[in-house]
């Protein structure tokens, strides 16, 4: 039930920020068109804990600026790459487990890896991570991460 | 006060620009296609980023700012899962990636 009231008021929020016009009938139609979706979520069962994560939001905030500033600075080390005259790569393939429980946890720890320059998750499951690095030390880097334990402190298990 | 903002403005939108070049020199210099994408990343991540950082300087606090707000949020989730999505396609095809000599842990 608050997993719906809060999704049908983002939505609404979501048309009243897009529209940006305030008159009685688009305000209307936009509370019907939040309310359409909100029945079609419910009845496709997928508003919980996962599709709908909101006890995720407090924490993730405060998670964004620290992922913002690991990629600021690891796109600063791979630009350094690519205009190195050299090309200092050392391509590697690593694998390990992370330690988040809940698919939303392992979806953030993932997409978190990949939006950092240098790593990608190639394969994302609940044992095991596989995380293409360009570098070595990038590659050894994911391994156990303050990423890893910041993850899964947003994800709110412990 | 509006000078200083236009001129940090700037410098974030050319900064981005600097890094979306960048990103597409990667792109060319690097040898196969997973270290390829580490180069998109570039301009994906900062290029895009700093981009959008300018233009909201630009905007100040009005609707246009929000949307984005809202195109970086995007930006946010859904270039990492196109990336996720090409690299594990491009492995489940048995393309081995180039690997630095001696290093591949792939085989568990």
């Amino acid at each position: 039930m608050l997993h719906l009231a809060s999704l049908g008021v983002v939505l609404y929020a979501f048309w009243i920020l897009l529209s940006g016009y305030f008159e009685p009938f688009l305000l209307s139609a936009g509370a019907g068109s939040a309310l359409a979706v909100v029945l079609l979520a419910w009845r496709m069962k997928i508003v919980d804990r996962e599709g709908h994560p909101i006890q995720m939001i407090a924490s993730v905030v405060l998670y964004w600026p620290w992922l913002i500033k690991e990629i600021a600075k690891s796109a600063w080390d791979v630009s350094k790459i690519i205009i190195d005259p050299n090309l200092p790569i050392s391509p590697v393939l690593v694998r390990f487990k992370p330690t988040q429980r809940s698919q939303v946890g392992l979806a953030t720890h993932a997409n978190s890896i990949t939006l950092t320059p240098g790593t990608i998750t190639v394969e994302a499951t609940q044992d095991e991570f596989l995380v293409h690095g360009l570098t070595r030390a990038a590659g050894a880097g994911v391994i156990d991460s303050e990423m890893d334990r910041r993850v899964s402190k947003v994800e709110g298990y412990r | 006060m509006s000078m200083l903002v236009d001129v940090l403005s700037w410098v974030c939108i050319v900064a981005g620009g600097i890094f979306c070049v960048i990103g597409a020199i990667g792109l060319v210099r690097m040898p196969d296609f997973y270290t390829r994408m580490h180069a998109a990343s570039i301009t994906d991540t900062i290029g895009a980023g700093l981009l959008l950082f300018g233009m909201m300087l630009q905007a100040g606090f009005t609707l246009i700012a929000v949307k984005l707000v809202m195109i970086g949020l995007l930006l946010l989730f859904a270039n990492p899962t196109a990336t996720h999505a090409l690299a594990k396609a491009a492995r489940a095809r048995g393309l081995q990636p180039l690997l630095a000599s001696g290093d591949d842990s792939s085989k568990p």
